[in-house]
């Protein structure tokens, strides 16, 4: 047997059944069965309602306990806070708890992971199951010790008699029998001052193995009789396939093409032979349908047909108080259209037969895709398993659906589980896209330089109400109805801007196209969003002369956000000034800094991002040297997962500031590597300081976004301060300041 | 038959002489902590080290290396017995999705090798060539630097 395949008596045994645990078991051969622990199989049948406790959790004889979760950790560490949260509430140590993640048979439904809504959301119902089960166990103690339940404690998995005295176990108590409890929504939760778990930076169970090679990915997951496939995308958009010459490929040992439609994969026993013969394969295709001009994209959406008009936010009279007023400012702000780029290429394994279906996905949401593929393959859904399995970093929905559709189609046309793993230029060329935004802002201040009067109006592509998915690549080229749309989350959020004015007018034009697919892209909008409003902040603040982060403290009243700035702006070393600085004239290199602001969604975190910045006179290269960044999140769980995902956001923003455009000719896209759509290097990262806050008695909100979304204002406001020239459309690239330097 | 010496290992495999060592080392060899990224060279996800040196597995063909020492990330260390820089970045939990790390640390132990007391801008420097999508890049070179200390380096 080859290392980590599993073999077909195992399989079966399990159902492939898959845990992440802490109790990495090494096997015979040095490898860590992280996420392969046949004993899950046990487990199949179980409820998955979210109203049970039995479908969250299971306490064994062994006094370990298994959590389930329809969340998943896409890399962020929630796979730590989720098991902090049940072990606080149940006073199990951490380390006794296995999780089983988004496995279609075995977790509850609890939504896709995303929003960056998984401690949030998924968190707070794990732990009203966890603190169920605790009060049961604590009823349950207080029969079999007979004292009365506040005579009573429980810490490490045991309940005592309080000052010593008898005691029982949850083993004992439960023994890997059914609680049968509905969830009691008003379960007693732990009080903040009690905390033992949550709040503490408990490493990360993943982290040791992933850093030896032993973490196995959805990539490095096999099965018996697997092949290796591959598919041919046109090469343009909405081509179709006229004609393949199988014989180009005959002489690779064992190659099957599969044609259905115009979809074209390949699949060998090698996955040597199955790339190269995809690469070989001679094929013709129709000119497809094209794309338009890129260099008229933002001209296009302003020309666009609007499908509705969306008011985000209102107050007073703000066309009204614009056309009255006597000092008046307004500018445009562009961001490109981007892609994840995820580091590892998307890749499924997929083991479709006549009346069942079975995945290993890296999809941030199983149960919804269990839907999708049952309708695409005619099975009903009981039929169709999806297991999650680690993908590599996707920041939102990137292209593991689509090689899911590849391997799923390729595995039901050859009779065989098949893995599919895109190429590079697939992962660039086809994921589906963060969408353009174009944003036009207005605003009036009066004689003592405060805001009177604000307009936002936003034209961005319009999401498809209730599109269960954004529609496969596959399953299109196949032939197969599915629904049609786009989706790309929650775009239209904080185009309004966070500060205290008395008129206001915020509306989104949903406008019919855009020209590529699209769908959520980290912090959905709001990365685009936020430069426009934080950098126009910065423009009214200049035009009345005030220092931008004082000209932001008049405008806030929420004593959170006004703590975030106060505190970024402190530990900058911010000098309060108008801006910008006058520079010397013949300086080769100019400093500058810059500040922004955002209160997430209005309702989530409070973010505060401070940028240094040098930029190169004679070549515009904007160079950040310094990021600044205070956060306040509420609750914190894991500390140190925090700052992890505060840095990753800090850093993947900057990224996308300063070198992200999905480019396209007329045919299809052309930033297909990582030349042509370069990110951020190692050499680029910048000096990180990061402040968090904790509040344990405020409810925890995500920390996978939010810190993303001031980091392009705070670069541009630097850049500003440096130079005087205002960049408005992203990425800040140094032929569009070199341009503007050099007048 | 293409005789491999892998982790110290005599490993000999059947395959086309031009496959690219990436994919033997996952698929014929069960050593799939190396991962696959672009197959262009352009990223360093697939770094491992050739008698020392870092290479990118997916554009080497594994005649190439025929006869010399692989070092794969298996190698280095285990969860149980990390290699020391394994080590800093769990100190340092210097991994979110983790898919590139291994190609990190493999570039990492090489420059390691040849600079025991690497300066920040060296360790960037030297990592230009990997890249890191989730943002790790703060946590990596810390782990390096501490790394460069516990073994002796300075």
């Amino acid at each position: 047997m080859k290392p980590n395949r599993m073999t077909r008596r195992t399989f079966l045994k399990t159902g492939g059944a898959v845990v992440v645990g802490m109790g990495l078991a090494p096997l015979r051969d040095g490898r860590v069965a992280a996420q392969t622990v046949a004993s899950a199989d046990r487990f199949l049948g179980k409820t998955v309602a979210t109203d049970a406790v039995d479908g969250f959790l299971a306490i064994h004889a062994d006094g370990t306990v298994t959590l389930f979760t329809g969340k998943v950790d896409l890399g962020t560490g929630a796979r730590a806070a989720l098991r902090q949260m049940a072990a606080e509430e149940l006073d199990v140590p951490v380390g006794r708890i296995t999780m089983i993640e988004g496995d279609t048979a075995l977790t509850p439904d609890q939504g896709a992971t995303a929003g960056s809504m998984g401690v949030a959301r998924g968190g707070m119902q794990i732990r009203r199951a966890a603190a169920t089960a605790r009060q049961e166990l604590l009823a349950r103690a207080s029969q079999r010790l007979r004292r009365p339940v506040a005579d009573l404690e429980a810490g490490d998995g045991v309940i005592t008699v309080k000052g010593g005295g008898p005691a029982v176990s949850y083993a004992e108590l439960v023994g890997d029998q059914r609680l049968n409890l509905t969830v009691d929504e008003k379960a007693p939760l732990k009080d903040p001052k009690e905390f033992r778990v949550i709040g503490k930076p408990v490493p990360r169970a993943d982290v040791p193995a992933k850093v030896t090679g032993r973490h196995v990915f959805v990539h490095d997951f096999s099965l018996p009789g697997m092949l290796y496939g591959q598919t041919i995308r046109p090469p343009a958009v909405g081509a179709t396939l006229l004609a393949v010459d199988e014989s180009s490929v005959a002489s690779i040992p064992g190659i099957r093409v599969v044609r259905i439609g115009n979809f074209l994969g390949v699949c060998a026993e090698r996955e040597w032979d199955a790339v190269r013969a995809a690469r070989q394969l001679k094929t013709s295709w129709s000119s497809g349908t094209g794309l338009p001009d890129q260099a008229r994209l933002f001209e296009d959406i302003r020309a666009n047909p609007i499908v509705r008009d969306e008011s985000i936010a209102t107050r007073g009279d703000a066309p009204v108080a614009l056309a009255g007023a006597t000092r008046t400012v307004s500018a445009t702000y562009q961001w490109p259209i981007q892609s994840h780029a995820s580091c590892g290429p998307s890749c499924a394994v997929a083991h479709v037969t006549a009346d069942r279906a079975t995945f290993w996905t890296g999809s941030q949401a199983t149960r919804r895709d269990r839907m999708s593929f049952a309708r695409i393959l005619g099975l009903p859904q009981d039929r169709v398993r999806m297991i999650y399995l680690d993908g590599s970093g996707c920041y939102g929905m990137n292209g593991h659906q689509d090689a899911a559709a590849d391997a799923a189609l390729l595995s039901r046309a050859v009779g065989r589980p098949v893995r599919v793993q895109w190429t590079r230029e697939d992962e660039h060329g086809w994921d589906p896209k963060g969408p353009p935004h174009l944003l036009d802002l207005r605003a009036a201040v009066n004689e003592r330089g405060e805001l009177v009067a604000w307009e936002t109006q936003a034209w961005l592509p319009a999401p498809t109400p209730n599109l269960p998915n954004v529609p496969f690549l596959a399953v299109e080229a196949a032939g197969i109805a599915q629904p049609a749309g786009r989706s790309a989350g929650m775009i239209h959020q904080n185009i309004d801007p966070p500060y205290q004015v008395p008129n206001l007018r915020a509306v989104v034009h949903w406008v019919k196209d855009t020209p590529l697919r699209t769908s959520n892209l980290r912090a959905p909008g709001k990365v685009a969003n936020c430069f426009a409003v934080e950098s126009f902040t910065d423009e009214v603040a200049a035009l009345v002369g005030v220092d931008p982060v004082e000209f932001r403290l008049r405008h806030l009243k929420d004593p959170r956000a006004i703590e975030v700035v106060r505190r970024a702006a402190l530990r900058m070393g911010w000098s309060a000034r108008p801006r910008p600085q006058t520079a010397d004239p013949k300086a080769p290199v100019l400093t500058g800094r810059g500040f922004s602001y955002i209160h997430y969604k209005h309702s989530e975190n409070y973010v505060a991002v401070g940028a240094e910045v040098e930029v190169e006179r004679t070549s515009g290269r904007i160079r950040v040297t310094r990021l600044v960044c205070t956060h306040d999140c509420g609750l914190m769980v894991n500390p140190d997962c925090v700052r992890s995902q505060v840095e990753g956001c800090l850093l993947q923003g900057l990224s996308r500031t300063l070198f992200e455009e999905v480019t396209f000719d007329r045919s299809r896209v052309t930033s297909v590597d990582w030349s042509s759509y370069p990110v951020l290097t190692f050499p680029d990262a910048p000096l990180l300081e990061i402040e968090l806050i904790d509040r344990p008695t405020e409810p925890p909100v995500g920390v996978g976004e939010a810190a993303a979304t001031p980091v392009p204002a705070a670069v541009a406001n630097a850049v500003f301060d440096a130079t005087g020239v205002r960049l408005r459309t992203a990425p800040l690239l140094p032929d569009r300041l070199k341009a503007i330097l050099r007048g | 038959m293409i005789r491999l010496i892998v982790n110290g290992q005599q490993r000999d495999v059947t395959v086309d002489p031009e496959t690219p060592l990436l994919y033997v080392l996952r698929n014929d060899l069960g050593l799939t902590g190396t991962k696959f990224g672009c197959g262009l060279g352009q990223c360093g996800t697939c770094t491992v080290l050739v008698a020392g040196q870092a290479v990118r597995s997916c554009v080497t063909p594994v005649q190439a290396v025929a006869g010399q020492e692989v070092t794969t990330i298996e190698g280095l260390g285990s969860p149980e017995r990390p290699h020391p820089l394994q080590a800093a970045f769990i100190e340092e939990q210097a991994a979110q999705c983790g898919y590139c790390t291994p190609g990190i640390v493999m570039a990492a132990t090489a420059f390691l090798a040849r600079t025991p007391r690497p300066t920040e801008a060296q360790i960037k420097e030297a990592l230009a060539g990997t890249l890191c999508r989730c943002g790790t890049h703060d946590r990596v070179i810390r782990a390096v630097k501490r790394a460069a200390v516990a073994m002796g380096g300075r």
